[in-house]
């Protein structure tokens, strides 16, 4: 056994960059299908809403580990072998769009309805209206809650170590391996998540009174 | 596609799948309905209570809701029990999810109880109730009736997250398909089975916390306003 020493927590908070890798590959794609999800969600068309909602309820009412072990496992057997970063990027970036989709759907919405009708007025198209009219505006309100889904997608990332991809909490069960002193670890493991989270949960809190005060 | 589903493995192994699902549907139960006390004492505290309750009530919330449940798992089962406290991997799953769950309920909760109105307590002195009373009939139900579309989101999460706690050997729905996947060689078909018991708990889970929201609320069910 080996005692646990500052070279098990350099390892920890080289893994941690991992985290913040896959974090971002995670908001980065569900931020492009959840814009995609938000607008197919307001359309005109009944059958586009009515498939991005489905989505959404698919995704929402099953369990990310299950998207994970599908997209790993299943896509493996049927030959589409993905290595393990790739798989769990794949699924963090469904499951984030889901919710991104739907929190911004309701930034959308909460643009007055009359904003609507005076870009009417003005005689813009439908894409210019959401150009210069209903999006800038929603950006706005979408900003406080963006920002504080991101800690779940932090959060989240941690289950891709279920599939072998080797980040922070990997590398915890890792150094556990060899170290055995697993409450000592996870609470480290935890602190790092802590460090990582906090601030985005506090700017969270921050941007939405600021945008209270505004109104 | 040259890929062939095949399902067949089911006429032997479908007891397995219930036994799994009821598993879940037992753990998740008992996390909700513990961590719904948790975290209703924690948000009275939170809102009443001194400036050495509040900290305290504080640290709890922001330390759960910025640390992944995976994490928490692993402290509870292999933190404890390295320490001397052994317990089977099902309390353990047990005591983190209700730790977790009473965090996330102590912030909706919270929310809910700091929407009553200061009038509302003065009347409730007014009319002679006791402090009891008034916690109960003046606070925390009006207050539950106002977020309990939030809670009931925060309560199907759980039942979702509750796949997380197979990473500790609970024998639970995910547990159960990763035990058969091992088997049969059929992980796809598995996991969208599994996927598609997920889907019918969690539509099963809305509807009855749907029935339960009648029942609780007299003033909803005979009005059908919001509050």
């Amino acid at each position: 056994m080996i005692q646990l020493n500052a070279n098990h927590l350099i390892y920890l908070l080289e893994a941690a960059r991992w985290t913040l890798l896959l974090s971002l590959i995670a908001f980065v794609g569900g931020s492009v299908v959840g814009l995609a999800l938000a607008l197919m969600r307001v359309s005109r068309i009944a059958v586009v809403r009515g498939a991005a909602s489905g989505y959404i309820q698919l995704i929402q009412g099953t369990p990310l580990l299950i998207i994970l072990f599908l997209s790993y496992f299943g896509l493996g057997i049927m030959g589409y072998k993905l290595v393990p970063i790739v798989a769990a990027g794949l699924s963090l970036t469904l499951y984030a769009a889901a919710f991104l989709g739907e929190i911004w759907r309701g930034c959308i919405e909460a643009v007055p309805r009359t904003q609507w009708e005076a870009s009417d007025c003005l005689g813009l198209n439908r894409f210019q209206q959401y150009a210069y009219v209903i999006l800038p505006q929603s950006v706005k309100l979408a900003i406080p809650p963006t920002v504080g889904f991101m800690v779940q997608i932090v959060k989240n990332t941690s289950l891709a170590s279920v599939i072998g991809f080797v980040e922070l909490s990997r590398a915890g069960q890792i150094v556990n391996n060899s170290t055995f002193e697993p409450f000592v670890i996870f609470t480290i493991v935890a602190a790092i998540y802590f460090a990582l989270c906090y601030p985005l949960s506090l700017a969270a809190r921050a941007l939405e009174r600021r945008s209270h005060a505004g109104r | 596609m040259s890929y062939k589903f095949d399902f067949s493995f089911l006429a032997e192994r479908w007891p397995d799948f219930v036994a799994g699902a009821w598993l879940t549907v037992q753990l998740t139960v008992v996390s909700i309905a513990l961590g719904l006390a948790v975290g209703t004492v924690c948000a009275l505290l939170r809102v009443y209570g001194n400036r050495w309750v509040r900290a305290p009530v504080g640290f709890y919330v922001e330390l759960i809701r910025n640390t992944p449940l995976l994490v928490q798992i692993f402290i509870v089962y292999f933190g404890l029990s390295s320490l001397g406290l052994k317990l089977s991997a099902e309390v353990s799953a047990v005591i983190a999810l209700v730790v977790n769950m009473g965090a996330y309920t102590t912030e909706i909760m919270r929310a809910g109880i700091q929407s009553i109105q200061r009038t509302q307590l003065e009347a409730a002195d007014c009319l002679g109730l006791t402090r009891l009373q008034t916690i109960v009939h003046v606070v925390l139900l009006p207050a539950m009736e106002r977020v309990y579309p939030a809670l009931s989101s925060q309560f199907v999460l759980l039942m979702l997250a509750s796949s997380i706690t197979s990473q500790i050997s609970a024998e639970e729905l995910t547990a159960t398909a990763n035990l058969v996947q091992s088997d049969t060689y059929r992980s796809f078909e598995v996991y969208i089975i599994v996927a598609v018991v997920y889907l019918a708990l969690s539509v099963l889970y809305r509807f009855g916390f749907w029935l339960i929201g009648l029942v609780l609320f007299a003033r909803k069910r005979k009005l059908g306003t919001a509050l």
